[in-house]
């Protein structure tokens, strides 16, 4: 079945599936949001205003979400959060992807003695208790985007890596892979060329359930102070000093933790959605 | 058997290893020395504090020199608190986690498993979807969003339950972190246990027992509940994982002077030492409860032996 194939018949089924569709729409439509909020708001997600701190929601001057302990608008100050969430959550996510389809596909197409060290390996980096890793990382090297990309994407690859090796063992089996090694295409050109575009379905299916796994990670890092530093933001960021006002300014704590909470179960029930869908199996439980 | 969990002990020593090798190399590769942000000292105190704290060794000799103090139980001293060591820091703050990582723990599997029987046994029902839908917000939702909603209703609006640790004293201050703490574990054993109890009540022996006429209470009491609980114990390990990173988060907002805000606090003030400390203790309690979980597993599958 080529990619191709596969998400015609995923696009088919999504029709009956009301919840993944309300969720995906949600997502998308909070990415907008999030992306033109700040452009089209008259207020700056830097400026500080110290006569205008605290303020409740209001509709009057396009302060939505009322301002925080600093009087800076937290309407645009939520939305760039909202962003820089997502961001990271993509693109680690794309790291985890990028390793772990490659990781797996390998051990999987070659399989052997390799095979056997490579998923030996994996059990090993299972036990080890990486967010209190990342901990270390980011208090021993200089906090920066870069590194909690990095720092999350890497951990995040073990579970695809298993995954698409037990994919790959199946896929090495078919006859396209026993007629391009015919024609003489190397290995790495089968994996590249032919096995991979295979993996692309049930590799999406897997990634919108590693987006939420990214989202929390950087937030949980955020809300400790130790990821993205201010006068940057994230939900996390935000959900830590709505925190320190929630007795005075509740809703500098209720407006991100519950965008947060909302962006999450979303990506979760997409996620399990997706994965009922690829997989009518798992469904019958 | 013996054979067994010899062979499970002694597997668990290279991941401890690799872990205390990770962290050790982590810190010691960090930019900058840790008494670098200090006034600038005459080079003979400087030379003195270095070899106090054997930093003029190479680092095989540091790394020998602290694994050997590890299995005296000592970590070495504190860069920040001059007057403790890092064993002694620890030693206060963790009997107070301790406490309430096992009492979160027991209120998860107690809550969880009675949800998760209760709708795997009403499966399809009203219930059941109320309880899966529970659940699966529990998991969405991370622990630092409910445990400040908490505060906000219970303690803040309500006013019936403390909001603070120190703020109070008795079994009044431990409801909200151990509630908080317990929560997206109740969600996730909850979800493992109604899963694991359908699939044995649709297998064969379960349709044989119905056969002769057994009782649903009677089948899930004498012949179910044992195979089903087997996913769970071994969602145990990943639980223990949830509550110790939970604890760093719950510690912080309630203010309890446990491991985590300990944890945090290091990490904020770059204390390399205590940072390193707790790690390893926390990557030793995860392998440990590991080795255990495995264990038990051996011992309620028989099957699992033979892998």
């Amino acid at each position: 079945m080529s990619a191709l194939a596969a998400v015609a018949r995923l696009s088919g089924q999504l029709r009956g599936s009301r919840l993944v569709l309300v969720c995906a729409g949600m997502l998308l439509a909070m990415t907008v949001v999030a992306l033109l909020g700040p452009v089209l708001s008259p207020h700056s997600y830097l400026a500080t205003d110290l006569d205008r701190r605290l303020l409740a929601p209001t509709l009057s001057n396009g302060q939505l979400f009322g301002t925080d302990d600093l009087g800076r608008d937290l309407f645009v100050r939520t939305m760039m959060g909202a962003q820089v969430t997502l961001l990271v959550a993509v693109v680690a996510s794309i790291v985890s992807l990028v390793i772990g389809v490659l990781y797996g596909a390998i051990a999987g197409f070659i399989g052997g003695k390799l095979d056997a060290v490579m998923m030996r390996a994996v059990d090993v980096l299972y036990a080890l208790p990486f967010i209190f890793l990342v901990i270390l990382l980011m208090v021993v090297f200089e906090r920066s985007f870069f590194l909690i990309f990095v720092a999350i994407g890497a951990i995040n690859w073990l579970d695809m890596a298993r995954i698409v090796r037990g994919q790959t063992l199946s896929l090495r089996e078919r006859e396209f892979v026993d007629a391009a090694r015919l024609i003489g295409v190397s290995s790495f050109g089968i994996i590249f060329r032919h096995i991979t575009p295979n993996l692309l379905g049930l590799v999406v299916v897997y990634m919108t359930l590693t987006i939420p796994q990214a989202i929390l990670m950087e937030s949980f890092l955020s809300f400790l102070g130790l990821g993205i530093q201010e006068p940057q933001t994230s939900l996390g960021a935000l959900v830590n000093r709505g925190v320190g006002q929630m007795e005075q300014a509740p809703w500098v704590l209720l407006i991100p933790a519950g965008l947060l909470a909302i962006v999450l179960l979303c990506f979760n029930f997409l996620g399990d959605g997706l994965r009922d869908l690829a997989d009518p199996r798992d469904k019958a439980q | 058997m013996l054979r067994y969990v010899s062979m499970r002990m002694v597997g668990a020593i290279p991941t401890l290893l690799l872990v205390i090798v990770i962290a050790f190399l982590m810190v010691h590769a960090a930019p900058g020395g840790p008494f670098d942000a200090e006034r600038v000292l005459p080079p003979e105190i400087e030379s003195n504090i270095t070899r106090a704290y054997h930093l003029d060794e190479s680092l095989p000799q540091q790394f020998l020199r602290y694994v050997g103090g590890l299995l005296h139980g000592d970590l070495g001293p504190s860069y920040r608190y001059r007057d403790y060591s890092v064993s002694e820091l620890i030693g206060s703050a963790f009997p107070v986690s301790l406490r309430l990582g096992l009492t979160a723990m027991a209120v998860a599997l107690l809550l969880g498993i009675s949800a998760g029987l209760v709708a795997a046994l009403r499966k399809n029902t009203f219930l059941d979807r109320l309880l899966t839908g529970i659940a699966m917000t529990g998991i969405s939702v991370p622990i630092f969003v409910v445990a400040p909603l908490l505060v906000l209703g219970f303690a803040v609006h309500l006013n019936w339950l403390p909001a603070g640790w120190s703020s109070s004293s008795g079994i009044s201050r431990y409801l909200l972190p151990v509630f908080a703490l317990a929560l997206p574990q109740i969600a996730f054993i909850t979800r493992i246990t109604r899963g694991g109890m359908i699939e044995v009540m649709t297998s064969d022996f379960v349709r044989t027992a119905r056969a002769q006429g057994l009782d649903t209470l009677t089948i899930v009491r004498y012949h179910a509940l044992k195979p089903a609980m087997l996913p769970l114990l071994s969602y145990m390990g990943p639980a223990v994982v949830g509550i110790l990173t939970g604890s760093v988060v719950v510690e912080q907002i309630f203010g309890i002077p446990g491991l985590g805000q300990l944890f945090v606090r290091a990490a904020l003030n770059r204390d390399y030492t205590l940072v390193l400390g707790i790690v390893i203790l926390y990557a030793v309690l995860i392998i440990l409860f590991n080795l255990l979980v495995d264990i038990l597993y051996g011992l309620l599958e028989p099957r699992m032996r033979k892998r």
